[in-house]
C-alpha cells in the first residue's frame, strides 16, 4: 500500500502541475480537478432545472391554460425532478467529496483515480441524452419522476434514451461511492482511526453504501420497465400475470434510501460549520455518527409509506407507518445536537453559518411535515397534495441545497485561495431565504385544501397562494445569479485567504495552504 | 425573559392566522373536517400532530433563537468546552419517542377503522379512464360515465376567452355526478381501465388508486347530504388535471328513487336498442 504510494510520488515528480490548455479536463485524475468539474457541472444544471420549475410555476401562476399545453407540462415537472435529484444534488455531493474527502483525511488524492475521471465524465454524455428526449416524438418523459407504469410505458420514442441515461447516471454514482469507500476504508493518515474522522466524511462514508445497495435497485426497476415495453415481458402488467404495484415498491425500495442520499452529506456540512462559527467542539459527536447510521438503516424499511393509497394489507400499512415515525427519532437527535453546539458557543455568522442556521430552522420544518406524513390515516388526504410538495422541497432545497451552497462558502477560500465577497454573499441568503418560503410554505396550505400534485390547471380558491408561490420561485430562481457573481468573482481575485481561513475552524484541511497544493499531501500528516 | 416575550408573540401570530377564518376562510388554507366519522377523526389526528409539531418547534428554534442572541462572540462571550452529555443525549432521545407514540397510538386505531369495509349496505363500482371515471351500481345494473363539465371543458382550452374566475365550481364539475344515500355504509370497487388513477373526496376522508387489473375497496358513511368534490390525485397522463370527482349524497328515499329512475332508462333505452 505505502509502497505503491511512494512509487507514484516519484513518478509525479516530473511534473508537479496539471497538463496543460482544456486537455488537463478531459484526462485529469486529479481529486481536485475532478471535484470542480463536478460542481461546476451541478450548477449548470442547477440552472438548467431552475429553468423549468420556472416554466412549471409560471402556468400555475393563474389558474386557466396559458403558457404550455399539459403534455408539455407533465414532461416539465418530470424533467425538472430527474435534473435537479440526478443532476445537481448527486454530483453536486461528488464533488464536494472528491475535494474534501482526501484533504480531510490526510490522503494524496481518491483511491482510484482513473475511475473517477470515468465516472465524471460518462455524467455529461447522461445528460444530453436525457434532455435529448425532449426533442424527440412523443417528447420527454411525462409520467412523474417516479416513472409509474402503466403510464411511463405510454411514452413516445424518447423512452429507451431515457432508460438508458438512467443506467448511465446509476454507473456514475456507484463509481463514485465505491472510490469514495475505497477512499475512507484506505487512506486514512496515520492515527485517523473511524471515530476521529471529520462528520462530512462520515456521512458521505455512509451515504456511499447507501449507493451501492440502492442504485442497482433502480437500474434493474427501469430494466424490466424497458422490456416490459420492447420485449414482451409482463413484469408490470396485470394483464400479463404482472403486477404494477410490485414497479412501485421496488421503485420506493431504492427512491426513500435516496431521499437520505440526498440529504445525509447535507447533515454532515453542517455539522463542520456550526461547530466552526460557534467556536466550540461539536456535541454529541459519537451520537451523530450513531444517528445518521440508524437513519440509514432504518431507511431501507421505510419505502411504502410513499404508497398508503395502493391497498396494502392493513398490517403493512401498520408495520410501515411505525417504521416511519421510527426515522424521525435519530432525525431529532441531529437537530437536538446542532443546537446544543450551539449553546454556549462565540458565535459569529459569516455566510455558511447562515445557510447552516437556515438549513438547521427549514429542513426541521420539512421534518415536521414528515412526521405527519408518516400518519397513514392522515397522509390519505395529504398523500399526492401540494403538502407533499410543501414536505419534500423544504427538506430538498433550503435542505440539501442550502447545505451544499453552505459547504460551497465555507471550502471556496480554500480551493481559490481567495475570500469571497462576504456583503454579496450574505445578500444571497437573506434573498434567497425570504423567496424560498414564499415559494414553499403556501404550497402547505393549497394542499391541505384540497389542490392535488402534478396538475397545470386548477381551481379558482386556490389562485392566491399559488400567485404567491410563483413570484417566490422567480424571485428564488433569480437570486441565484448572485450565487454566480460571487463565485466568478471568487475565481478570479479577492483578498487573500490565509491557511486557516477561519477562525474557529478544526481539521486536517486547514493545515493547507490555499489554494492547497496540486497533490494534497505530499507529506503524509499524523493525526494525535 | 425576551425569549419568552418572542415566543408568546410568535404563538398569537400562528393563532390569529390558523384561527381568524374571515381573512381566510375562502382561500382554503387547511384540511376540511368534512361530513363522516373518520374524516372528523382524521382531522383532529391531523391537528393533534400539528399543535405537537408546533410544540416542538418552539422548543428547538426557541433554544437556538435564545443562544443566537445571547452567545454571539460580539458580546465577549469565552465559548463553553462541553461537547457530550449521555444523561441529556438519552433525554431528548426518549422524549421523542414518547410523543410519536401518543401519535402512533390513535393512528393505528383510526387506520383500523378505515380499513374495515365489512356489513356495507351499498356497493358500487368506480373505474378509471383518461381521463374519466365510470361509475357501477351492480346490484341494479345501472352504469354511467363521468366527465369534466362542458363550461369547464370550454374554459380549460389555452387561449380560450372565458374567464375562468367565471365559471362555476372550474375544473370541480363534472357532467353526470355519482349518487350515494346518506347514512348508509357505501363499499367501493376500484380499478382501472388504462393506468393508475386515484380517487380522492376530502370531505369523506378516503382516498385510494384504482389500478388495472385489479381491484381495491374503501368505504364511507356520509353524515349529511349534499354536494361534495373532489379530483384524480395520480398522475394519468396529459388531462390528468381534468377529471374531477363529483358526489352527490341525498335522503336515502331520493337515492331509491333516483335509482328506479335510472333502471326505467335503462330498460327503455334496451328496448329501443331490441325494436330497432
Ligand atoms: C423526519 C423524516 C421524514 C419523514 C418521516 C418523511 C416522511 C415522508 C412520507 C410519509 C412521504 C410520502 C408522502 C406521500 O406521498 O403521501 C414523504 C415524501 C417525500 N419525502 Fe420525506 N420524510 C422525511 C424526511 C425526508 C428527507 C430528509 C427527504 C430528502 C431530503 C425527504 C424527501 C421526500 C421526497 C422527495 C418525497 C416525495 C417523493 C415523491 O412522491 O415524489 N423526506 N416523506
Ligand atoms: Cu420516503
Ligand atoms: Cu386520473
Amino acid at each position: 500500500m505505502n509502497a505503491a504510494l511512494t512509487d507514484t510520488d516519484h513518478h509525479d515528480d516530473h511534473h508537479h502541475g496539471p497538463a496543460p490548455g482544456l486537455l488537463r479536463w478531459v484526462t485529469t485524475t486529479n481529486h481536485k480537478d475532478i471535484g470542480t468539474l463536478y460542481l461546476w457541472f451541478s450548477l449548470i444544471m442547477f440552472f438548467i432545472g431552475g429553468f423549468m420549475a420556472l416554466i412549471i410555476r409560471a402556468e400555475l401562476f393563474q389558474p386557466g391554460l396559458q403558457v404550455v399545453d399539459p403534455h408539455f407540462f407533465n414532461q416539465m415537472t418530470t424533467m425538472h425532478a430527474l435534473i435537479m435529484i440526478f443532476g445537481v444534488v448527486m454530483p453536486a455531493f461528488v464533488g464536494l467529496a472528491n475535494w474534501m474527502v482526501p484533504i480531510m483525511i490526510g490522503a494524496p488524492d481518491m483511491a482510484l483515480p482513473r475511475m473517477n475521471n470515468w465516472s465524471f465524465w460518462i455524467l455529461p454524455f447522461g445528460f444530453s441524452m436525457m434532455l435529448s428526449t425532449l426533442f424527440m416524438d412523443g417528447g420527454g418523459p411525462a409520467g412523474g419522476w417516479t416513472l409509474y407504469p402503466p403510464l411511463s410505458l405510454q411514452g413516445g420514442n424518447g423512452f429507451p434514451f431515457l432508460i438508458f441515461s438512467i443506467h448511465i447516471l446509476g454507473i456514475s454514482s456507484i463509481m463514485g461511492a465505491i472510490n469514495i469507500v475505497a477512499t475512507i476504508m484506505n487512506l486514512r493518515a496515520p492515527g485517523m482511526t473511524f471515530m476521529k474522522m471529520p462528520l462530512f466524511v462520515w456521512t458521505w462514508f455512509i451515504t456511499a453504501y447507501l449507493l451501492i445497495a440502492v442504485m442497482p435497485v433502480l437500474a434493474g426497476a427501469v430494466t424490466m420497465l424497458l422490456t416490459d415495453k420492447f420485449f414482451g415481458t409482463a413484469f408490470f402488467s396485470a394483464a400479463g400475470g404482472g403486477d404494477p404495484v410490485m414497479f412501485q415498491h421496488i421503485f420506493w425500495f431504492f427512491g426513500h434510501p435516496e431521499v437520505y442520499i440526498l440529504i445525509l452529506p447535507s447533515f454532515g456540512i453542517v455539522s463542520e460549520i456550526i461547530p466552526t462559527f460557534s467556536r466550540k467542539k461539536l456535541f454529541g459527536y459519537a451520537s451523530m455518527v450513531y444517528a445518521t447510521s440508524s437513519i440509514a438503516l432504518l431507511s431501507f424499511i421505510v419505502w411504502a409509506h410513499h404508497m398508503f393509497t395502493v391497498g396494502m394489507p392493513l398490517s403493512g400499512e401498520l408495520f410501515f407507518m411505525f417504521a416511519t415515525m421510527l426515522i424521525a427519532v435519530p432525525t431529532g437527535v441531529k437537530v437536538f445536537n446542532w443546537v446544543a453546539t450551539m449553546w454556549g458557543g462565540a458565535m459569529t455568522f459569516e455566510t455558511p453559518m447562515l445557510f447552516a442556521l437556515g438549513f438547521v430552522i427549514m429542513f426541521t420544518i420539512g421534518g415536521f411535515s414528515g412526521v405527519m406524513l408518516a400518519l397513514a390515516p392522515v397522509d390519505f388526504q395529504y398523500h399526492d397534495t401540494y403538502f407533499v410538495v410543501a414536505h419534500f422541497h423544504y427538506v430538498l432545497v433550503p435542505g440539501a441545497i442550502f447545505g451544499i451552497v453552505a459547504a460551497v462558502y465555507y471550502w471556496i477560500p480554500k480551493w481559490t485561495g481567495n475570500m469571497y465577497d462576504e456583503k454579496l454573499g450574505k445578500a444571497h441568503f437573506w434573498i434567497s431565504t425570504i423567496f424560498v418560503n414564499l415559494l414553499f410554505f403556501p404550497m402547505h396550505f393549497v394542499g391541505l385544501a384540497g389542490m392535488p400534485r402534478r396538475i397545470p390547471d386548477y381551481a379558482v380558491q386556490f389562485a392566491d397562494f399559488n400567485a404567491i408561490s410563483t413570484i417566490g420561485a422567480f424571485g428564488f430562481g433569480f437570486s441565484q445569479l448572485i450565487f454566480v457573481v460571487v463565485l466568478v468573482k471568487c475565481v478570479k481575485g479577492g483578498k487573500k485567504a490565509t491557511d486557516q481561513v477561519w477562525e474557529g475552524a478544526e481539521g486536517l484541511e486547514w493545515t493547507l495552504s490555499s489554494p492547497p497544493p496540486y497533490h494534497s499531501f505530499s507529506d503524509q500528516p499524523v493525526v494525535k | 425573559m425576551r425569549v419568552l416575550i418572542k415566543a408568546l408573540a410568535s404563538i398569537a401570530l400562528l393563532s390569529a392566522f390558523l384561527v381568524s377564518p374571515a381573512a381566510l376562510a375562502e382561500w382554503g388554507y387547511n384540511l376540511p373536517r368534512g361530513v363522516t366519522d373518520i374524516s372528523h377523526k382524521v382531522f383532529e389526528m391531523h391537528m393533534l400532530a400539528f399543535w405537537i409539531m408546533c410544540v416542538v418547534a418552539l422548543a428547538v428554534f426557541g433554544a437556538m433563537t435564545y443562544s443566537i442572541i445571547k452567545h454571539r462572540k460580539s458580546k465577549g462571550v469565552t465559548p463553553a468546552t462541553f461537547h457530550e452529555s449521555t444523561a441529556v443525549e438519552i433525554v431528548w432521545t426518549v422524549i421523542p419517542f414518547i410523543i410519536l407514540i401518543v401519535l402512533a397510538i390513535p393512528a393505528a386505531y383510526t387506520l383500523i377503522e378505515q380499513e374495515d369495509d365489512s356489513n356495507s349496505e351499498l356497493t358500487i363500482k368506480i373505474t378509471g379512464y383518461q381521463w374519466k371515471w365510470e361509475y357501477e351500481y351492480p346490484d341494479s345494473g345501472v352504469s354511467f360515465f363521468s366527465t369534466l363539465a362542458e363550461e369547464s371543458r370550454q374554459a380549460r382550452v389555452i387561449g380560450s376567452d372565458i374567464d375562468v374566475n367565471t365559471v362555476e365550481n372550474y375544473l370541480l364539475d363534472v357532467d353526470k355526478p355519482l349518487v350515494i344515500p346518506v347514512d348508509t355504509k357505501v363499499r367501493f370497487l376500484l380499478t382501472a381501465n388504462d393506468v393508475i388513477h386515484s380517487w380522492w373526496i376530502p370531505d369523506f376522508a378516503i382516498k385510494k388508486d384504482a389500478i388495472p387489473g385489479f381491484i381495491n375497496t374503501m368505504w364511507t358513511k356520509v353524515n349529511e347530504t349534499g354536494t361534495y368534490r373532489g379530483q384524480c390525485t395520480e398522475l394519468c397522463g396529459r388531462d390528468h388535471g381534468f377529471m374531477p370527482v363529483v358526489v352527490e349524497v341525498v335522503e336515502k328515499s331520493e337515492f331509491n328513487q333516483w335509482l328506479a329512475s335510472q333502471i326505467e332508462s335503462k330498460e327503455s333505452g334496451q328496448q329501443l336498442a331490441t325494436t330497432n
